[in-house]
């Protein structure tokens, strides 16, 4: 396959970045869309100039450390993680546009690698158990509502990628601290911090800058993990919860 | 508390999604106190009338339209600042495009802020023009609303702002109700069906019912 790719590219967080255009040659269909990007990088290396930079680790689809925005949508065409994204998704002769997560409170630090850390910010807000951890407790020992674990386990899919983030035309992070709110408080486990991790993981999400909910629904649209639109609902209606119980 | 509740974008969300409610509500029912136009002007003037003597001997004399009035400039009031304010944070929020663009949501999702503008203007417009009488266009009389409906609908423009008002309102409530139960968390898959069911009847209903009224008078039917 032969591509045009147009890729942004920035040196660091305060010089101001633009799409820059390369062409690239022998790209196989069986390539995941990170694999075409290291193909490209060392073609740059090789040429002496800077390799593009971007976020990965797993490669698996598991660990959400890969992102990019590629011809307008979160992750690419396909449902899945940018980096389980294959080149046969795509046709000899495309041009494909490579953009960072763009929301405020994601800030650009080089090219595509944008500082996340907001969302550590909001799990360290309330996205844990006060519980006395160690070895592995008995799996029974606890009993949980199939219904609840279905829906625990539902939300306990996502990865903390950002796309929902990405995706957002308000550059909102509800979909993302609405899957930890309800992972955590529909369990036994999470109950004890029930009010408070809602109230305070919204507020640190308020905090960080990011935007507010218009139920767009692009979030859940993005999301790799298929974390539904419902999740926010159902936040909405903890928060709400939260409110009539705790007296702030 | 109450500070806690308006400074969180959820709170704002959620006093904007009840306070656009409790104006649904209000719209169902001035579209069925409307629909009395179409019974003859002794009909309609009569229900005019009812309105001021509304929750008597409880209530004196236009209290209870008075009460209604607050009501509801309380929720446009409301409706409109939280809207405003959590319009300027979510633009801040993004406030880089991506080169690569495509529209994916609704048209109604869209259009929720200018359609809100259109609506909130078309509101002053509307007071000034049948309850004020400020801007009517043949003389106004007061207590005589058959007349001034008939009047207003007699000139182009009447009908333009109004049918165009009517169509953005349609939009916002068919968006603006769906939303309302999600930010008050009465969502979920199993009722989402009904719930765009509803959103869609309501914005249907609403738009058709109001629209009537000045087509009624274009066509003479009411005159
Ligand atoms: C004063 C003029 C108005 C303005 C500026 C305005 C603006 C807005 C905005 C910006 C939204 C949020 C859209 C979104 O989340 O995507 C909204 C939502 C809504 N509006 Fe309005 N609107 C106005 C009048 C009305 C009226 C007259 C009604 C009643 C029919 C109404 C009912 C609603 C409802 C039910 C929502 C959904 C709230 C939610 O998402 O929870 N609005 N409005
Ligand atoms: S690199 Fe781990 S999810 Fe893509």
């Amino acid at each position: 396959m032969k591509l045009t790719l147009r890729v942004w590219r920035q040196k660091n967080p305060d010089t101001p970045g633009a799409m820059a255009v390369y062409e690239l040659d022998g790209v196989s269909e069986d390539m995941s869309f990170l694999e075409m990007l290291d193909i490209l990088n060392e073609e740059l290396i090789v040429k002496g100039e800077e390799p593009v930079a971007f976020d990965h680790d797993c490669r698996e689809g598991i660990c959400g450390a890969c992102s990019l925005v590629i011809n307008g949508a979160a992750h690419g065409p396909e449902r899945t993680t940018t980096c389980q994204l294959h080149m046969r998704s795509f046709q000899d002769g495309d041009t494909i546009d490579i953009e960072p997560w763009r929301a405020s409170a994601f800030p650009v630090i080089k090219d595509l690698v944008v500082d996340r850390s907001a969302f550590d910010r909001v799990i360290q807000a309330g996205g844990y158990i006060t519980a006395p951890t160690g070895a592995a407790p008995e799996a029974h020992a606890t009993p949980v509502p199939k219904a609840d674990a279905e829906f625990a386990f539902e939300h306990a899919e996502c990865i903390g990628c950002g796309a929902c983030v990405a995706a957002c035309p308000n550059g909102a992070a509800m979909l993302f601290t609405s899957a930890k709110v309800n992972h955590l408080n529909v369990l036994p486990q999470g109950s004890p911090e029930r009010e408070t991790r809602v109230l305070d993981m919204v507020a640190q999400m308020d905090a960080e800058g990011f935007g507010g909910c218009t139920l767009a629904g692009e979030c859940a649209t993005a999301c790799p993990k298929g974390i539904p639109l419902f999740s926010i609902t159902a936040m909405n209606k903890e928060w709400l919860r939260a409110t009539r119980k705790v007296k702030r | 508390m109450a500070l806690t509740f308006w400074h969180s974008t959820l709170g704002k969300k959620i006093v904007m999604g009840t306070t656009g409610l409790i104006m649904i509500g209000y719209l169902c029912a001035h579209l069925l106190g409307n629909m009395k136009i179409f019974f003859g002007p002794g009909e309609f003037n009569a229900y005019g009338h009812w309105l001021r003597v509304m929750g008597a001997p409880v209530l004196h004399h236009e209290w209870g339209l008075w009460i209604a009035r607050l009501v509801l400039l309380a929720a446009v009031v409301l409706h409109a600042v939280s809207a405003y304010q959590l319009s300027r944070r979510d633009i801040k929020a993004r406030p880089q495009k991506y080169v690569h663009t495509k529209p994916r949501m609704s048209y109604a999702t869209r259009t929720m802020r200018w359609g809100g503008v259109i609506l909130g203007l078309f509101i002053v417009w509307h007071i000034l023009d049948l309850t004020t009488g400020t801007t009517h266009s043949g003389g106004f009389q007061e207590g005589h609303p058959y007349q001034n409906v008939v009047d207003t609908f007699s000139t182009w423009y009447g009908n333009a702002i109004y049918i165009v008002a009517m169509l953005a309102m349609g939009m916002h409530v068919r968006h603006g109700f769906w939303s309302a139960a999600q930010t008050l968390g009465a969502g979920n898959r199993t009722r989402d069906r009904g719930l765009k069911a509803i959103a869609n009847a309501l914005a249907i209903v609403l738009t058709a019912g109001f629209i009537s009224i000045p087509v009624g008078v274009m066509t003479g039917v009411v005159s």
